[in-house]
């Protein structure tokens, strides 16, 4: 397992420097995964918040290979590097060990890059899939996506006077990527490094396709200072909204469990994304969201046992 | 040299075999599937060492190229119609990124309504996404193409389609004349890229260019596309000296005297020289250009070989929508805009959804075509052959 030390050691190949707004959950996730997996590592990466900040011509902030083409393919072109590592490793002329982690966001994993992302994994691809989730289109201004939770106000899914935010439950990517019978599926939050990073290590020793569905809580999206980042992070742990928990070969195990009772509305209140919620007459929606986290909770422990 | 009895599909594997690519990412679809599915048979009889990639979408077919390539391995795919436009995105993608991509593509007709059969609406879609494209007359040429454009993409750095109509060339069988496999390899060669994922530095592929950067890299593919001609030459005439058949940029048949030619591209080619020697038996004096390179778009050539030219009869295999007529026709009368004496031209848009096209046809618009050459004046720019009006 990795210790802090030797994490440290590969700190520069996600430099500081890059655009990224203060706080942001996003730029953590892939300093914690990149110091777990070190400088044999190409990245592919999908169109989003984090391309965008980190590749500005003429700069970069990738000390490591790094390739992006567009917004849905991160996972199909992640298939083609693995596939040539494959071919020039056989012709003598890759000869080091190398990892492939493709990372998006949840816009193009979720939603516009699904079906790459399942073509990749059913057909075996030794790569690792991060998606950063921020819950909602933040690159272009926070739209809803298919993981933006119930009630969230996003710019697409404006709390108005007759429609309180995103009407919609969120999507369960995870399952539905644990239903491909991958190797290595997991849930993370970067407000827990040892749990992301240990993750991280375990996923690339999977041979064959792995992903791991991070929290990447966002100031700017979610409204909270940028100074919250890993506090909102924890508590989407601890009221249980983003449980984290591993499915290894069909084997689901917990990897946190909250050490108190909170309610989802604790977490929900200290973003603004929520607040109208809090508002006279919606209160059968924060039961609802309630109901609903609990749900998934129970189906989740019973998985577990 | 052997000589085999191969359908286009087949010779384009055949070549795909032989040039035995890194990697090979593709998707089924009517008329190019059999390329896909007999290169498959040769990865699982272990006669290529290439990784192929069995996608679930051409999108994810040409990603994956495009990331194969990015990673400093020769790629090949095979698609068509649907599946192209599927790419379309990607395909600027591959370009963008100097990715030397070869695509064995069999021209189909696009939806809707839905047909398998040939025209060329699909590739035209595909003319201003930075790509080679060179369209084959036959399956021998399908095959000698396929080769010639792995040198070509390799040092130009810019991605490449070679075309067959579809089931005319794609299912047709016909005599082809094979090389020795050592022959193919060395005429190619070791794989050449711009760069490498694996190359040692820690590149980054792919990055956001904005305002400040964008227009020089864009110029930059538009002086790739300038010069590959001269490339597209210099490979033909070393595939030429090499094995004693090639492929000029445009061919021109009977022209020297004539003043009127005809123009068309892939298989309408073998019909039109049919066409023209029995019109030539009467006396007219037609010729053919074959444009067997389309991007990019040969205008100087055409502007040499149209030079002695009174009437131009242009047949279109697909048409731009744009109520100008078909893209050979706009294409070439924009090229010759500044030549003087004025050429009177003619469009004709036919085959559209795999309709035949046969020899009366042509002559019959080249007779409508020598009345307007007398009468120095195009009654009707463009006009369709074999359509019920």
């Amino acid at each position: 397992m990795p210790n802090l030390k030797e994490l440290s050691k590969n700190a520069g190949l996600f430099t500081g420097g890059h655009r990224a707004c203060a706080g942001c959950g996003g730029t953590v996730v892939i300093n914690q995964a990149l110091c777990t997996a070190g400088k044999n590592t190409v990245v592919c990466f999908a169109t989003g918040c984090m391309e965008v900040v980190t590749t500005i011509y003429p700069y970069t902030a990738w000390g490591l290979p790094y390739a992006h083409l567009g917004f849905e393919n991160a996972a199909a072109i992640v298939s083609g590097v693995e596939a040539t590592y494959k071919a020039l490793k056989q012709k003598g002329q890759v000869k080091e060990d190398w990892n492939f982690i493709a990372f998006g966001g949840d816009g193009g994993t979720y939603d516009i890059g699904l079906q790459a992302l399942s073509g990749a994994i059913e057909r075996g691809h030794k790569f690792l899939y991060i998606c950063y989730d921020n819950q909602a289109y933040m690159n272009t201004g926070i739209q809803r996506s298919s993981a933006t939770p119930t009630g969230a106000n996003t710019t697409t899914s404006p709390a108005g006077t007759k429609i309180q935010g995103k009407v919609q439950r969120r999507k369960n990517l995870t399952e539905i990527i644990a239903a491909h019978d991958t190797p290595y599926v997991a849930q993370a939050n970067p407000a827990y490094w040892m749990d992301f990073t240990k993750k991280v290590e375990k996923a690339l020793k999977t041979d064959g396709p792995s992903f791991i569905n991070v929290l990447a809580p966002c100031p700017l999206g979610w409204g909270f200072a940028p100074n919250k980042t890993i506090e909102i992070g924890k508590l989407a742990a601890e009221c249980k909204f983003w449980p984290m928990y591993e499915v290894e070969n069909g084997k689901y195990t917990l990897t946190y469990k909250p050490k108190k009772e909170m309610k989802v509305e604790e977490w929900m209140k200290l973003q603004k994304r929520f607040s109208h919620l809090f508002k006279e007459g919606n209160k059968e929606m924060l039961t609802n969201i309630q109901k609903d986290v609990d749900t998934k909770w129970e189906t989740l422990l019973k998985k577990c046992e | 040299m052997p000589r085999r009895a191969l359908t286009g599909n087949e010779a384009m594997a055949e070549a795909m075999r032989q040039i035995n690519p890194d990697v090979v990412a593709a998707y089924p679809i009517t008329p190019a599937t059999e390329i896909v599915q007999i290169f498959a048979s040769f990865v699982s009889d272990g006669l290529v060492t290439t990784q192929f990639i069995p996608v679930e979408s051409e999108h994810s077919a040409i990603s994956a190229c495009v990331g194969a390539s990015a990673a400093g391995a020769r790629v090949m795919t095979g698609t068509s119609s649907q599946g192209l436009a599927l790419m379309h995105e990607v395909l600027y993608q591959a370009a963008g990124l100097r990715a030397p991509i070869v695509i064995c593509e069999v021209n189909r007709s696009l939806s809707a309504p839905i047909n398998i059969h040939c025209d060329h609406s699909d590739t035209m879609g595909s003319k201003e996404a930075g790509w080679i494209q060179i369209y084959a007359e036959d399956s021998q040429d399908a095959y000698d193409s396929v080769i010639q454009a792995i040198r070509i993409a390799e040092t130009v750095f810019l991605p490449t389609m070679v075309s067959t109509d579809g089931f005319i060339i794609s299912h047709c069988m016909q005599g082809v004349e094979i090389l020795e496999d050592k022959q193919v390899q060395d005429f190619i060669g070791p794989h050449r890229s711009a760069y490498s994922l694996f190359g040692g530095a820690p590149i980054t592929v792919g990055p956001l260019d904005l305002q400040d950067y964008y227009f020089e890299h864009r110029r930059q593919l538009m002086e790739a596309m300038n010069t590959s001609l001269t490339t597209l030459d210099a490979v033909n005439k070393e595939f030429k000296q090499k094995f004693g058949r090639g492929y000029d940029i445009i061919e021109e048949y009977k022209t020297e005297d004539a003043d009127h030619i005809v123009m068309a591209m892939g298989s309408t080619c073998g019909t039109a020289k049919v066409a023209i020697d029995k019109m030539r038996a009467k006396g007219v004096k037609v010729g053919l250009i074959k444009l067997h390179v389309f991007r990019p778009f040969p205008h100087e050539q055409l502007k040499k070989a149209l030079s002695k030219a009174k009437f131009v009869t242009v047949l279109d295999r697909s048409d731009t929508a744009s109520s100008m007529g078909g893209p050979i026709f706009v294409e070439t009368r924009a090229a010759l805009y500044d030549q003087m004496p004025k050429i009177l031209f003619a469009d004709y848009i036919y085959g559209l959804g795999g309709r035949d096209i046969d020899i009366e046809e042509i002559a019959t618009v080249i007779e409508k075509g020598e009345k307007m050459k007398l009468q120095g004046k195009v009654e009707k720019p463009l006009d369709y052959i074999g359509l019920r009006e």
